[in-house]
């Protein structure tokens, strides 16, 4: 519809205006050449950056990146085996804590709270914390958790993640929950079913897919963090402990402190924990995408 | 109706046991997601009382002069925040000076002059560049950004300002390293692009098409729709949106940390290393005690503070996306 009405007269129609309808012309072109330069220049950026990380980290994928630990200072070869592992386990235990914290908080949102003063304030607190600086965040749960209990711990870490995730799952949550019809709700409330059985049965069924897809966000978002981390879990270049106490080593730190070390393996190793990470957390949203399309198709 | 209830007679007799929802499950229910909801005031709530408490003693040694003065002295424990603060605003403002009509013009790529079979592959391209991770985006802007932009900028630019009055101060660079404020504002002005033109998108996707194509209708060129009938429609919310970005700008770490050169020196070159806020924290708060640690936590309540006003206001102006 608008190729066809954006054809339109100043090339086609007669011309007794002159001057003025050139400049007319002018502008629209300028516009339309700018708009697409910049879309082109967004798209260019992000190609940019995903060839620099094929281009740099590609040489530097062995199968001892897998395998090995994090070297240390002036030693050769090495893996970030144990950053892996250790990211995967604080993203999780992030995502662990905040998908029923969110979820519920989003129900609230959506089902008992709606326009009251209260759901009101949370909704825009909630909006608020979306958008918060994430270093912050990690200040917070270094008072709250990593002074108390004398040391960084892996703990901390997951808990400074979930508190970045909590936010995306609530609004994720409560906008997937509006889209319910409310006819449904009443059919099930009319068969006399609770508000706890309409929400579980009904609401939660209904929204599913952008429910899950609002998780999916949230492990992508939190899954590169890194400033949160760096006051909370740290770092460490060996295996964690498994009570996930001391320093957890994590893969966005590890890149941040070997991407800027003198050592020519760290550096390798960071651009090769770089593609990994960057790759993953892509996948992550195509995916999320993807579940909401279909969901949407069908 | 008799074969109705027949059915019913049944399904009664193949599950003779009807499960019943135990009150107590549907109040447990109600009530587990009232104290979640409750826990995201918390969560705002206790980033406030760190912060103060933590900064309180900062506050209490400085005074006002924390905020004026430009003195980061470790060692001598004199600590002023002037520097950051002013690179913090300076980053964020240079980020929307190049970010905003970027994100804008792509909104409105994507909203009027892009054929529809391309939309959704454009929109999910512009929207990836959020899901970059922002260490990512430090490593891009130091090891790449960087050195293009000190040998193809930087040098010439230099030379050609060289002596010149005001110019020959904010654009000369005495180290041409590539790293320092304007390549900070630039990479932030990235990273803020996909918030900014998303939601302009959404808000431009809103106005009734009854509008544009009455506009189209009388002879207006794109250019006149965009200018006289889209932007007034979505005005407010666009300057929302620019806020929202604003806020991300702001507190943005890694990346500013890997690219800004960390210095505490007022500079009126754009060339010049500085800090921010965020970046300043995340280097020194590992190695920090004290009355430093306590500097550091007032400087995150100040970026606390600022942020979350702008964030407000930007929360203030988006007329939410309304759901049908």
């Amino acid at each position: 519809m608008d190729t066809v009405i954006d054809n339109h007269a100043p090339t086609a129609a007669p011309a007794p205006w002159g001057r003025v309808r050139r400049s007319r012309y002018l502008a629209d072109r300028v516009l339309k050449i700018a708009c697409t330069l910049f879309t082109l220049l967004g798209a260019f950026v992000l190609g940019w950056i995903l060839l620099m990380l094929l281009y740099e980290g590609i040489g530097g994928l062995s199968p001892a990146v897998f395998t090995e630990t994090t070297p240390g200072p002036g030693t050769q070869g090495g893996g970030i085996a144990n950053a892996i592992v250790g990211s995967l386990v604080l993203t999780t235990l992030g995502i662990v804590v905040a998908t029923p914290i969110g979820v519920l908080a989003g129900t609230y949102l959506a089902e008992y709270g709606k326009g009251s003063v209260l759901a009101t304030v949370i909704r825009f607190v909630n909006d608020i914390l979306l958008a918060a600086p994430s270093i912050l965040i990690g200040l917070f749960v270094y008072i709250l958790m990593v002074q108390p209990m004398g040391g960084y711990s892996g703990w901390a870490g997951g808990v400074a993640l979930a508190i970045i995730a909590i936010p995306v799952i609530v609004r994720s949550t409560e906008d997937m929950l509006r889209l319910v019809p409310g006819s449904l709700r009443e059919a099930g409330a009319a068969l006399g079913a609770p508000m706890s059985k309409v929400i579980v049965k009904i609401s939660w069924k209904a929204a599913r897919a952008g429910m899950v897809t609002g998780v999916i966000l949230a492990t992508a978002r939190i899954a590169g963090e890194t400033a949160p981390l760096l006051f909370t879990a740290l770092n460490n270049t060996f295996w964690f402990s498994p009570t996930l106490m001391g320093g957890v080593s994590n893969l966005p730190v590890t890149i941040y402190q070997f991407a800027l070390a003198p050592y020519e393996n760290w550096r390798e190793l960071a651009w090769a924990g770089a593609l990994i990470i960057t790759m993953s957390i892509l996948a992550l949203s195509v995916v999320a995408r993807l579940i909401l399309r279909k969901d949407r198709v069908r | 109706m008799a074969v109705l209830s027949d059915e019913i007679i049944v399904s009664n007799n193949m599950q003779p046991v009807r499960r019943r929802t135990s009150p107590v499950f549907d109040q447990g229910f109600r009530w587990a997601s009232y104290g979640s909801a409750l826990i995201v005031l918390a969560v705002l709530a206790g980033i406030i009382g760190t912060m103060i408490y933590g900064g309180w003693p900062a506050f209490q040694e400085f005074g006002f002069g924390f905020v004026t003065s430009s003195i980061w002295n470790v060692g001598g424990e004199q600590f002023g925040a002037w520097v950051a603060i002013a690179g913090t605003l300076t980053s964020a403002l240079i980020a929307l000076v190049i970010g905003v009509p970027i994100s804008i013009g792509i909104a409105i790529f994507l909203t009027q002059l892009c054929p529809s079979w391309l939309r959704r592959p454009v929109s999910t391209v512009i929207e990836l560049l959020a899901a970059v991770p922002s260490i990512i985006y430090g490593m891009w802007g130091l090891f790449v950004f960087a050195p293009l932009f000190a040998n193809y900028v930087q040098v010439p630019l230099t030379n050609i300002v060289e002596g010149m009055p005001i110019l020959g101060t904010i654009l000369y660079a005495r180290v041409p390293s590539g790293v320092g404020m304007l390549t900070a504002g630039i990479i932030l002005a990235i990273m803020i692009i996909p918030f900014i033109a998303s939601i302009t998108r959404d808000m431009l996707d809103q106005i009734p098409s009854i509008l544009r194509e009455s506009a189209y209708g009388i002879g207006c060129t794109t250019w006149e729709v965009v200018r006289h009938v889209l932007l007034p429609q979505a005005g407010v919310s666009i300057i929302g949106a620019v806020m929202l970005g604003l806020g991300r700008a702001l507190g943005e770490t890694m990346a500013v940390t890997f690219v800004i050169g960390n210095a505490n020196r007022l500079s009126l070159s754009l060339f010049d290393p500085s800090s921010t806020i965020a970046s300043r924290i995340a280097n020194e708060f590992n190695e920090a005690s004290g009355l430093h640690m306590s500097a550091l936590l007032a400087l995150g309540c100040i970026l606390f503070v600022v942020t979350f006003i702008v964030l407000a206001l930007a929360r203030l102006l988006i007329a939410r996306v309304k759901t049908p």
